[in-house]
């Protein structure tokens, strides 16, 4: 059932109908496989969210590489609106976490950014009103492509040992606590950082997702002719209009923390931490 | 629906295959995101943004190029107006000089001029006096003798004597005279 399955029952279900609140619950992040396809024993579905990545992806290169076809020293119209996002990608995030030695990790950081933006913006655009994000496969896809980045890189700078033990035994720590601070360390960085960073985003898009649903769903199920119904289905609404606005900057916020803790983790990949 | 996490929720509720857990993760939505993610990074990595990353490494260049042309103008300025202020301390340092010269020369000129016209001068008193001494060496001599003769003329019409060629007149004569300058000199 989607989204819409369910606002659309909604609709006939009252307060005053004697029917319980149907409350929206995880059946609203399961969208039905519109065409399904085998690579060897794998099967593919194509749902909604597969239609929504590709749309995305279409239309951030489509902008990009039409903002940036032939750019002028003295930008204007979309190469404007372009390099806004590329200087905030590049000073706000890449320099801020690694300082010059971020200037190459800046398109790799500016992928990450406007597609994790873009996949939470669908989630407020009528009629797509799903965030991509709020599937938990796509964030894990995201920390799976960061994790998988600045380990080796770190390995590969640093060097096998030099890495683990820069990450495990951070300097100006009496000895002793080594003992406690080593598995911590190995923890909190190797395993459960994956996990936090896909979980974040995952969490915040999906309770943001689920709040509005909720209001949209009591909007309709409140309403009637009475003062309780009309007061109820208004300040449902209200509430639904606000955490609306309250969502855009979620999204945009978690895009960018996001971002900027794979920044944080490549420059600590780069150099070890003190 | 493949699972890379074990899905309790779906367990709970009898394995549903319309309701897995929201923390299932299905391999195809996995694969079809990181699929996204390359093709965007690669397009976007090969095709816009070093575009763009030159024309802003550019725009640099020509603003600090322009602080740069500014900075080197300066430069100039600020050379020309040391190379003027050395000339102009050059060209003063050389008139006073020359003005000092000019008054060593001056001096000297002067001093070689009052040199010049002191010896001068002294050749001509010297010539004069010597000139001088000489008339009056030759006059008295001459006087002497023409007043002897005179005298001795007179005395030998006085005495009727000749008195001329005779050495004991002439010695008298010259007592005379010596007598005569002696009553001058006195």
């Amino acid at each position: 059932m989607s989204a819409e399955v369910v606002i659309a029952s909604g609709a006939d279900c009252h307060l005053m109908s004697g029917c319980g609140f149907p409350a929206p619950g995880a059946e609203i992040f399961q969208f039905d496989a519109v065409w399904t396809f085998h690579v060897g024993s794998l099967d593919l579905h194509i749902t909604k969210i597969t239609f929504l990545i590709i749309l995305i992806s279409v239309v951030l290169m489509a902008f990009f590489l039409y903002a940036f076809r032939k750019p002028k020293l003295v930008p204007r119209g979309a190469q404007n609106v372009g390099e806004l996002g590329y200087t905030f990608i590049r000073d706000g995030i890449a320099r801020e976490a690694m300082g010059k030695d971020g200037d190459k990790f800046v398109p790799f950081l500016f992928t990450l950014f406007f597609m994790i933006w873009l996949m939470n913006f669908v989630g407020i655009v009528p009629f797509l009103q799903i965030p991509v994000t709020s599937i938990f496969a796509i964030p894990v896809a995201f920390a799976l492509i960061v994790y998988l980045s600045w380990v080796p890189l770190g390995i590969y700078r640093q060097g096998f040992i030099p890495f683990f033990k820069n990450m495990m035994f951070p300097p100006g720590v009496p000895a002793p606590m080594y003992v406690l601070l080593a598995p911590i360390e190995f923890i909190s960085n190797i395993v459960v950082r994956p996990f936090t960073h896909s979980v974040r985003l995952f969490a915040n898009m999906f309770a943001g997702h689920l709040l509005i649903a909720s209001f949209s769903v009591a909007t309709f199920y409140l309403i009637s002719a009475s003062v309780v119904g009309i007061l109820g289905s208004v300040a449902s609404f209200a509430v639904t209009i606000a955490l609306t606005g309250f969502e855009v900057l979620i999204q945009a916020l978690q895009a960018y923390i996001f971002t900027l803790l794979t920044a944080v983790y490549i420059s600590g990949a780069l150099k070890a931490e003190h | 629906m493949t699972n890379l996490f074990a899905s309790v929720a779906v367990i709970a509720s009898g394995g549903a295959e319309e309701m897995p857990s929201v923390l299932s993760v299905p391999i195809d939505e996995l694969i079809i995101g990181l699929i996204a993610f390359f093709v965007v990074f690669g397009v976007l990595g090969k095709l816009a943004l070093p575009a763009i990353k030159k024309t802003l490494d550019e725009r640099t260049n020509t603003i600090e190029g322009g602080i740069g042309r500014a900075e080197a103008a300066q430069a100039e300025a600020q050379q020309v107006l040391e190379e003027y202020k050395a000339q102009l301390a050059a060209a003063r340092e050389e008139a006073s000089a020359i003005r000092t010269q000019a008054q060593a020369d001056r001096t000297a000129i002067i001093e070689e001029a009052r040199n010049e016209a002191r010896v001068a001068a002294q050749a001509v008193t010297t010539a004069a006096e010597a000139q001088l001494a000489a008339d009056r060496a030759q006059a008295t001599a001459s006087l002497t003798r023409q007043v002897g003769e005179l005298a001795v003329g007179l005395a030998g019409k006085v005495v009727g004597v000749s008195l001329t060629d005779d050495a004991r007149v002439r010695q008298t004569v010259e007592d005379f005279i010596n007598d005569l300058d002696q009553q001058v000199a006195r």
